[in-house]
């Protein structure tokens, strides 16, 4: 402590003292720069969280899929030019060839999380005079389970289904009037149908999914659509969830397979990120271009009111260097306690807006993600601003002639 | 003796606005020499280039032409930091007024210098502040800051300030200059005093022709030149 008492630090806060008005508003200024933008990136990363969560809650970061099927022309090419109507296939369920190898070779892969071999396709639940279409997904749950955040969102029952278990979302549970414990049966279009216990019932958030979506065990869904020993897609989640479109290349370059990551599948809600991570880069530019300015005018109208004294100060042994660092000080210390107290005050901003936000049923409006390592950056931040902006002024207090400075 | 001389210039020439076309030479060629404990007034009218003179001696200007040597160091050729060092330690300086700082007390004033040269605050330098305080009698005032101090006593804590690095040359451009006669008689026989105690030389400017006949030796500047320099005959008979 006693070693930051330096020549320099004695007069850079002396001086902020004698001009305390100037020094408290521009601090304030600050502060309110630093609060603004603690709130804004609090509320975008909470929006780009939740975003990010509601996605890949219910979606594979990676699935793979049997090679497309496509329609060629059985005439020679080289006939010369051919008008050819190419129609686009219709693509059959078929199962992805030697599965198993390529799951074997992917939980290889240092990147892959995990690896969930998948059966899906489309089906009927009948129960009594009640018949609902869904997409039926068959999958292993010691696998599928680590794949999916389904048990987050399970709200009733459980999430490991049997053979002969199924289960089932909140709105199709509440459109057949059936629970956990109940039967139901299960048809496909090939005429197939097993009766199945609602083992467990889920709540994504989604109508369409709540509504549409069920899940029963591997080897149900392969008898039911008629695909013994197969499956419809291997899907991977990756250590690194913005990593996937790489190794999805990869994959794709070493299996021939049709391989599509969340983030092709999801363009939009990449470039939704994409603009609140520019627009709260704007707001942090702005506001620390605006910071700066403050600080910089505060402290060249300090070099002009203090030229006399600075020249005073020469002539009694301070070096240039010295006077240098007395302003530039100056800068970074207004920039610092700035962005404390505007720190405190935006945090203190998002506790009351948690209070206030809220829906009617008490869940928060807006998710809010509060990183701690975001104090740590803005107090960084605005140091460095602050002790930029200083540097016109410092500059000009240490290159004043300190005979002309004297004489006035 | 070399170790004698506090100052010597040798045809020291100063000219304002170098390359424009106001280029004015203020300083024809000064030679002068001033020794150990010299009490030294400079006179002469408004404009003959007394202060610029002092502001070459102090090292806060450059002179366009000629040789400085400050006990016995030369000036010419120094860099910005050095020059800085050699005026730190050689020079004290007490100017007409709004010597002080107003944000830092009489005592923080008076060791500014010592805190600039050694970069952090001291008992040492805290007890020669003190000290000087005392010696310029203002111990009662020494917490207050220097705008509730009359202009004769910030006069004397500029005076302790001057001293504190104890300097070889203490230049005073018209130190009495904003006093009423009784305080400035005791302001200047503040600085007589400690010239006679401590064998630091003086070089004061001032108007005042009662005060020049108390000094040593009057030298007479008069358009950039040196009219006359004398030994005192009125205080320093034959
Ligand atoms: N920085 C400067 N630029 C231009 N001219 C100056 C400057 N300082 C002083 N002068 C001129 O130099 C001359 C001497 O000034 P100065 O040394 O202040 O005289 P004195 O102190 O004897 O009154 C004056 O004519 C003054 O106008
Ligand atoms: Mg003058």
């Amino acid at each position: 402590m006693k070693q930051l008492l330096t020549y320099e630090w004695i007069l850079s806060t002396r001086f902020m003292r004698e001009g305390i008005m100037q020094t408290l508003l521009i601090i304030s200024g600050v502060a309110l720069g630093v609060s603004v933008i603690v709130f804004i990136s609090a509320l975008i990363s909470g929006l780009q969280t939740n975003l990010f969560r509601r996605t890949l809650d219910y979606q594979a970061q990676i699935v793979i899929r049997p090679p497309r099927e496509v329609a060629r022309s059985l005439r020679k090419s080289d006939v010369g030019l051919q008008a050819t109507l190419v129609q686009p296939r219709a693509q059959r369920l078929r199962s992805v060839d030697q599965w198993q190898t390529v799951s074997r070779m992917l939980e290889k892969m240092p990147e892959v999380e995990v690896v969930a071999p998948v059966v899906a396709g489309a089906g009927f639940v009948i129960r009594g005079d009640a018949n609902k279409a869904v997409n039926l997904t068959g999958m292993e749950p010691q696998s599928y389970l680590r794949l999916i955040a389904l048990e987050k969102q399970l709200i009733a029952g459980t999430a490991r289904v049997g053979p002969a278990d199924i289960l089932i979302g909140n709105e199709l549970g509440h459109d057949l009037g059936v629970g956990v414990g109940d039967k139901l049966i299960l048809q496909t279009a090939s005429k197939a149908s097993v009766t199945l216990t609602i083992c467990g019932i889920f709540d994504f958030g989604n109508k369409g999914i709540n509504e549409r979506s069920v899940y029963v065990a591997l080897r149900t869904a392969q008898s039911l659509l008629n695909l013994p020993g197969g499956v419809t897609t291997v899907e991977v989640n990756v250590e690194k969830p913005f990593d996937a479109e790489l190794v999805a290349q990869v994959i794709s370059a070493q299996t021939g397979l049709d391989v599509e990551s969340w983030i092709v599948l999801n363009a939009q809600f990449f470039s939704a990120l994409q603009a609140q991570s520019m627009s709260n880069f704007i707001i942090r530019f702005f506001v620390g271009l605006t910071a700066a300015l403050g600080i910089a005018s505060v402290l060249v109208v300090s070099v002009v009111q203090k030229s006399r004294e600075i020249g005073i100060l020469r002539a009694t042994g301070a070096t240039r260097n010295q006077i240098l660092r007395v302003f530039l000080l100056q800068g970074a210390v207004m920039g610092l306690l700035g962005s404390l107290i505007g720190s405190f005050a935006g945090w203190l901003f998002l506790i009351a807006w948690r209070g206030i936000a809220i829906n009617a049923d008490g869940t928060p409006l807006f998710v809010i993600e509060f990183d701690p390592m975001l104090f740590v950056w803005a107090a960084v931040g605005a140091t460095l601003v602050g002790t930029l902006a200083a540097v016109f002024p410092a500059r000009t207090a240490a290159k004043l002639d300190p005979a002309v400075a004297i004489r006035g | 003796m070399a170790e004698t001389q506090t100052l010597r210039l040798q045809g020291v020439r100063k000219a304002y606005g170098v390359g424009t076309v106001a280029e004015m030479e203020v300083l024809h060629g000064i030679d002068l020499t001033i020794q150990k404990g010299e009490f030294t007034a400079l006179i002469g009218p408004s404009g003959s280039g007394k202060s610029t003179l002092l502001n070459l001696i102090g090292l806060l200007d450059h002179p366009t032409a000629g040789q400085l040597f400050l006990t016995g160091v030369e000036a010419t050729g120094l860099d910005d930091a050095d020059l800085t060092r050699l005026r730190a330690t050689a020079i004290g300086f007490v100017f007409q007024s709004h010597n002080l700082l107003p944000a830092f007390t009489a005592e923080e004033n008076v060791m500014l210098p010592l805190l600039a040269a050694r970069g952090r605050p001291d008992k040492d330098m805290q007890k020669r502040a003190e000290g000087l305080i005392e010696a310029v009698g203002l111990t009662p005032w020494s917490s207050h800051l220097t705008n509730e101090l009359s202009g004769g006593q910030q006069q004397r804590v500029a005076i302790a300030r001057a001293l504190i690095m104890q300097p070889a040359l203490v230049l005073a451009d018209e130190p009495t200059g904003n006093l009423d006669t009784q305080t400035a008689d005791s302001v200047f026989d503040l600085l007589r005093k400690i010239n006679l105690e401590s064998r630091t030389s003086f070089l004061i400017v001032t108007h005042d022709k009662r005060l020049a006949q108390r000094c040593d030796r009057i030298i007479e500047l008069v358009d950039g030149r040196i009219a006359s320099d004398k030994v005192n005959a009125v205080i320093n008979p034959e």
